[in-house]
């Protein structure tokens, strides 16, 4: 028992030593130099300041933006506070707090049906994509406010959408942070 | 549901089943020692560990000294990391400077690790340290699948062998488990991640200048909210590809942020997502494989897996279904699948990943012991939210947790003979051993342990005052919150229904109870049970057998997990989940 003992304490040290600080270190060494983008956060530098991150979603509110969905980390797209809104499909703060933003979407265009996921929070809280029915049903407030013809917001959308990978995995999508930066520097 | 969803959902199937039997032979030379291509690298590695530890490689253990073993490792290591995150301030890879862990939380995240569980009752993110979450949290990640997967060789030597003694020597199994299967797997499959956009560094959290700058709600001073402008958003970093690599290949599911498998930085595209739904059956797949060809049965094997995917399809059907059709309470929004838009329950789910990806992880994170999530389990729709319960209290056997998923199988296996067997009057036998009294008593006693910790547990949460507390969603559902917690941490799978505040001494200290019961005292009868069997003489087979090998057995296997299962939970599943389901339909909000 003693020996069996000793045994498991040697085992878990040297174990520790290589499973859990030379794989993880050797790991990032390798990532740095084979992946360096991808390793780093797939950053987005704009005249050399990092103004985000390709794979995180951040707030817009203005109307000359294309709007990500509702977000439950933190105040609201916080990456460092990711998180759910965890609220059952039966809670009274969810079907209120969906009441409250269909409100809204239904002024700014009404008649339209609002995609699901304009309405709902991501898994994460930090969600960079949209549907493009989410991105469709916002073209006509975008290019009102920027003063462009819908057909040509509909084309930086167009732009934007990544079909499935392969054609069959994963769903349509556009990165709102992406879109955005893009038509701002179309001006 | 749509045609594609089901595309993606049969093509995962298809390629888990090529995987699974190139890997269960490598599996099987890997413990039966027959040389693979990696020993002119690795076997000089292992020596080293031998001669380092004081292990004597040749000497074979019985089930009990194997069994204490196994327990000596697990506690050791379970101090270790409690000892890590108590001083994790002083120690390096701290950039942002987090403070040590609170004692009970300590201790409950060291048992959930251990365990293989990985419940979370906390936000990593701006808890632990990346030393803490390398060297502590990922490396228990190793160790507890290694545990798992060790155990589940011996069981199978259990049943292999004749007149033996004894099942193996646990630190040559666990060494050899680290070694030879998931360390390669996870250098591949980490960079495979990294490729994909998984972060793996060890630099501050970064701070990104917010295109259009917000105004937020911010505490001001004594009760009253102030209005304060954000111009930054601060991206949290860490070595996350090396942990996510392990955490799925060894169904641990410990999220390295608080989203887990939904944060962008832990599952950034569709194909990661694939390649992490895969790493989760890839070794339990394999297993099946491997048991087959140990016993020399090897149609037995594939007879168990068919068993273990009928169960699967039945789940992902419920599950993708029940959140296609969306929630009947939402107004005025288009839950439609369309090809613009995925439609359905969207609350707590990613775009990128839409309802198919979501049900089809859902049911495979709970059908394994993995608990990593791709959304949020505690928003799904009454009836998908009870598939993950469902999936684990039937011991999570369908494929299943590394190790744990099939010596779990094997009780129910045991089960079925005993079952055969009284059916048509003659002892039981499985694949040439008498099943006999100890055998069936010990394989009962392992399923009763964990009936009766999520049942006692659960039924002491909701008349104590404490336990009702930590309910976030009022109504029915805060039953299953409840429920769904000491599900998860017994069947040692550490998904949640997280809405639930579980960070309070009651609930640390229960779920920590809960997880240790959950992993050991089901897994000692087991390990009773090889030992016994592999004592025992072979019996050649005779017209009286009933085969463990075909569709009949495939059925009655099925059949004998689901009658347990229902027998066991249907109450509680009725007062919660099946509730809920109704009263939504009727237009009931709480």
């Amino acid at each position: 028992m003693t020996k069996e003992t000793i045994i498991a304490v040697r085992f878990t040290l040297l174990t520790t030593i290589i499973f859990g600080l030379l794989y993880p270190l050797g790991m990032t060494v390798i990532s740095h130099y084979v992946f360096p983008k991808q390793a780093e956060g797939s950053l987005i530098r704009k005249n050399g300041q990092i103004v985000g991150s390709e794979l995180i979603g951040q707030a817009f509110t203005q109307d000359k933006y294309f709007h990500p969905r509702p977000s439950a980390a933190g105040n609201g797209y916080d990456a460092s506070s990711s998180s759910p809104s965890n609220l059952a499909p039966t809670n009274h703060q969810l079907i209120d707090r969906v009441k409250g933003v269909v409100a809204r979407l239904q002024q700014e265009n009404p008649g339209v049906p609002i995609p699901a996921d304009l309405v709902t929070t991501s898994g994460s809280g930090l969600d960079p994509d949209i549907s493009p029915a989410a991105a469709a049903f916002q073209v006509p407030r975008v290019a009102k406010a920027r003063g462009m013809s819908v057909e040509a917001v509909q084309a930086f959308v167009a732009s934007h959408t990544q079909a499935r990978t392969y054609g069959f995995l994963g769903e349509p999508r556009v990165n709102v942070l992406e879109l955005n930066l893009d038509l701002d520097s179309s001006k | 549901m749509t045609s594609n969803g089901w595309l993606q959902i049969l093509f995962y199937l298809g390629v888990l089943s090529l995987l699974t039997k190139p890997l269960g032979i490598f599996l099987y030379r890997v413990f039966e020692r027959k040389g693979t291509f990696l020993d002119p690298i690795l076997r000089p590695i292992e020596r080293l560990i031998y001669r380092a530890c004081g292990v004597d490689e040749s000497k074979e253990m019985d089930w009990k000294d194997y069994g204490v073993a196994m327990l000596l490792f697990s506690g050791v290591s379970l101090l270790l990391l409690y000892l890590i995150e108590r001083v994790q301030f002083w120690l390096p890879w701290n950039p942002q400077k987090l403070a040590n862990v609170p004692s009970d939380l300590a201790w409950n995240t060291a048992v959930s690790f251990t365990t293989n569980t990985n419940w979370q009752s906390y936000v990593p993110e701006s808890t632990m340290s990346y030393f803490t979450q390398m060297a502590g949290l990922a490396y228990h990640n190793f160790a507890s699948a290694a545990v798992g997967i060790a155990l589940a060789i011996a069981v199978i030597r259990g049943v292999a062998r004749r007149e033996a003694k004894t099942i193996g020597n646990f630190w040559v199994d666990a060494t050899r488990t680290l070694l030879w299967v998931l360390l390669p797997l996870c250098i591949i499959g980490g960079l495979a991640l990294v490729s994909q956009g998984v972060v793996q560094n060890l630099e501050p959290y970064t701070q990104a200048a917010l295109v259009e700058s917000q105004t937020v709600d911010a505490p001001g001073p004594i009760g009253t909210t102030a209005k304060q402008p954000v111009t930054t958003q601060t991206i949290a970093q860490g070595p996350v590809a090396s942990q996510e690599v392990i955490k799925m290949l060894g169904t641990n599911g410990g999220g390295f942020f608080n989203a887990n498998s939904a944060h962008p930085f832990e599952n950034p595209t569709p194909l990661s997502n694939f390649l992490e739904m895969l790493m989760i059956f890839a070794i339990p797949s394999a297993l099946t494989y491997t048991l087959g060809r140990m016993t020399g049965s090897a149609r037995h094997g594939w007879a168990v897996w068919g068993a273990m995917a009928v169960l699967f399809l039945a789940a992902v059907f419920v599950t993708y279904n029940a959140e296609s059709r969306g929630n009947p309470l939402l107004q005025g929004v288009d839950q439609t699948p369309s090809n613009i838009q995925s439609g359905g329950n969207m609350e707590g789910k990613e775009v990128r990943f839409g309802i198919a990806n979501s049900s089809l992880f859902t049911t495979v994170t709970t059908d394994a012991s993995c608990g990593a999530v791709n959304n949020a389990h505690d928003s799904l729709t009454p009836i998908a939210g009870m598939m993950p319960m469902i999936n684990i209290m039937l011991g999570e056997i369908v494929f299943g947790g590394v190790g744990s998923g099939l010596y779990g199988m094997i009780v129910f296996v045991i089960l079925s003979v005993f079952i055969a067997g009284l059916m048509v009057g003659r002892t039981p036998e499985y694949l040439g051993k008498k099943i006999e009294a100890f055998d069936v008593k010990m394989a009962v006693l392992s399923i009763l342990v964990s009936s009766l910790t999520i049942l006692i547990f659960s039924a002491m949460a909701i008349v104590s005052k404490p336990g009702l507390a930590g309910i976030s969603n009022p109504g029915p559902h805060g039953l299953s919150q409840i429920l769904y917690a000491y599900t998860s941490a017994t069947g040692n799978n550490g998904s949640a229904f997280a809405g639930l505040n579980a960070n309070t001494p009651w609930y640390n200290s229960t779920l920590g109870l809960a997880m240790l019961f959950g992993r050991f005292l089901t897994v000692i009868p087991i390990l009773a049970i090889a030992g016994n069997l592999a004592s025992k003489k072979h019996v050649p087979e005779s017209l009286g057998t009933f085969p463990v090998t075909g569709p009949p057995f495939t059925v009655l296997l099925v059949c004998v997990i689901l009658i347990v299962g229902a027998l066991t939970f249907f109450p509680s599943l009725s007062l919660g989940p099946i509730l809920e389901h109704l009263l939504m339909h009727a237009g009931t909000t709480f």
